[in-house]
């Protein structure tokens, strides 16, 4: 039997997609358990998302915490290391509060994670990947890209404390430029640095035009060596033809704890927030105590649930009515003609109006009927 | 035919701060002269300039934002700070200008000796403000008329905005500490900014010209 497509959710026939793909590309499926113990979100805490865990305590009166995140328990698993990458995807239930929403969700959450040697062409696979992901939900997509390395190169060469740079990389992130003029007058910033913070915040544009502007910020070897890293990026989509929507956004920033690298946010023309996010995240593997490099993005199919959904416009195609005396074995088998025509069929005795139907028929002793069409 | 060009949706506060921001985008050529018209309407557009405006209460704006139906929108940052929304925040506008501040009774001064009890509009702002400072409190939140409940008791301080202190001096209060300086902020849905980069760029570079030359 086929399915007919538009029985498929959007979100569901991504997945299916996406795990077409992951598995092309040599992904082996990592499937976890629903929770985890939650010392090791604990210690980690600086790496996930939101600080909320939902937590209750297993048999043994340990605290057990359903997952709030899936990344940390790969890597805490994995046997990638830099002679045999690893290269896993995953596609989980994760427990998260989404703001505003005062209340946990379950968010179904498709990503991968390569770990081992990070070397040009796993970076480029990566991203690659993440741009056919992209493409797999539409073709109007934009994804931005940014380096941690050239964001912290510039902020760290002002040699202020820690929580000054975290409000520093707040403004960056909302490109509030105002913001981060006050804050370079109250820190008693250089006016020259104050510029060039100000224009990486607000860069926005093609690649190639946002690289030539970047390079004149560069400021020190670390930063060279992220733009250099972006631009091999850059030159080799370009060659495979998905360089056009790539964007250079250095307001891409997540937290300084977790991205060490590369990072990028995909959108989705219609969905109000990035639906991918991804980038190379050494640190956590580090800390994890493996001897490895990471890069991975994760995609947020909740967000999808509403992006170009059409309400159904009938129950059912056919409701089918049937009397007391109607024989039973060529009801069904009435039924099963139908049903096997591709139509959806609901039997019911009578009409009581609450079933919205494309038609309405009868089943009597002389055979099928039809008695009222809605279209 | 329809113009293919897709609108910029623009979140106004219902209000005097909505009513001067839209002169701003007025003169920088996204008018809508029906807007202008005294009727019970929240949603306005003008083909001809590809906008569409909605009114809608000031502390919703930045929800309108980042939910992404509207595009851009005008907000305080009043507003921005106690959501912690997530969007860009593009252009300080330079209006509706005034501070966040702790009030208290004319001459007193904070008990340290116990839990500060602080009434306010804005929880997450008084709660941020005392967790830097190490001190207890309790909030209580209230909806309006903020100033009573110190006079009354209830509170030993309150977190507030104040324009003018007008309002604090007529109930016996004054401001003891500054906690942040407020205006009007340009705000943006952060996917509208990728798919309509250019027309909100230079939506922000007028508005920017403005407001210098105001200032």
């Amino acid at each position: 039997m086929t399915l007919p497509k538009m029985l498929l959710k959007k979100e569901e026939e991504v997945i299916f997609r996406l795990r077409a793909l992951f598995e092309q590309f040599g992904y082996k499926k990592f499937k976890m358990s629903k929770f985890e113990e939650y010392d090791f979100y604990a210690e980690n805490r600086s790496f996930l998302s939101s600080e909320n865990i939902l937590t209750f305590s297993g048999l043994d009166g340990k605290l057990l915490a359903l997952k709030p995140d899936v990344t940390l328990s790969i890597v805490k698993n994995t046997k990638g290391n830099y002679e045999n990458p690893e290269r896993v995807y995953y596609n989980e239930n994760v427990y998260r509060v989404r703001k505003g929403a005062g209340e946990f969700k379950e968010i179904m959450q498709v990503g991968l994670e390569y770990i081992g040697e990070v070397d040009r062409y796993a970076t480029l696979e990566v991203i690659r990947l993440a741009q056919k992901s992209l493409e797999i939900v539409s073709d109007d997509y934009i994804m931005d890209i940014s380096h941690m390395g050239f964001v912290m190169g510039l902020i760290e060469e002002l040699g202020l404390s820690n929580s000054q740079n975290e409000a520093l990389l707040k403004g960056i992130s909302e490109k509030n430029t105002h913001s981060i003029q006050t804050l370079c007058k109250q820190y008693d910033v250089k006016k020259e640095m104050i510029g060039a913070l100000v224009s990486m915040a607000s860069l926005y544009g093609s690649m190639e035009e946002s690289l030539q502007k970047a390079k004149l910020l560069c400021l020190n070897e670390k930063m060279e060596q992220a733009l250099e890293e972006l631009e091999v990026v850059f030159s080799v989509l370009k060659a495979n033809g998905g360089s056009e929507k790539l964007k250079l956004d250095f307001s891409v920033v997540n937290g300084m704890d977790y991205y060490t690298g590369i990072i990028f946010q995909g959108f989705i023309n219609g969905v109000p927030s990035s639906i991918l996010s991804g980038g190379r995240y050494d640190n956590l593997v580090r800390k994890l105590g493996k001897n490895s490099d990471a890069i991975g993005f994760a995609v947020y199919l909740d967000l999808l649930e509403r992006y170009e959904s059409q309400q159904k416009e009938y129950d059912t195609d056919i409701l089918l009515l049937y009397e007391e005396n109607t024989d039973t074995a060529a009801l069904l088998k009435a039924v099963e003609m139908l049903t096997d025509n591709g139509q959806s069929v609901m039997v019911q005795r009578q009409n009581n109006q609450t079933v919205k139907y494309r038609q309405l028929w009868s089943m009597k002793e002389r055979g099928l009927e039809i008695i009222a069409e809605n279209d | 035919m329809k113009s293919l060009r897709k609108m910029i949706n623009i979140a106004l506060p219902k209000g005097r701060l909505g009513e001067k921001a839209y002169g701003v985008f007025e003169e920088i050529g996204y008018g809508c002269p029906s807007i202008r018209e005294t009727n019970r309407k929240l949603i306005f557009e003008n083909e001809e300039n590809g906008v569409r405006y909605f009114w809608v209460k000031p502390s919703d704006v930045a929800v309108y934002v980042e939910r992404g139906v509207a595009d851009v929108g005008v907000v305080g940052k009043d507003i921005l700070l106690e959501q912690a929304s997530d969007v860009y925040e593009l252009l300080d506008l330079g209006m509706g200008k005034c501070r966040m501040a702790v009030a208290g009774k004319k001459g007193g001064r904070i008990d340290t000796d116990c839990t500060l009890r602080v009434a306010t509009k804005f929880p997450n702002i008084a709660r941020e403000y005392y967790r830097k400072q190490s001190l207890e409190i309790e909030i209580i939140e209230l909806h309006g008329s903020i100033e009573i409940a110190p006079i009354l008791g209830m509170s030993d301080v309150i977190v507030d905005i104040v324009e003018t202190g007008t309002t604090l001096l007529e109930n016996d209060l004054e401001p003891w500490e500054d906690i942040v300086s407020i205006s009007a902020r340009l705000i943006a849905n952060k996917a509208s900014y990728k798919f309509l980069n250019a027309p909100i760029r230079q939506m922000c570079e007028k508005m920017n010209e403005v407001i210098t030359k105001k200032s």
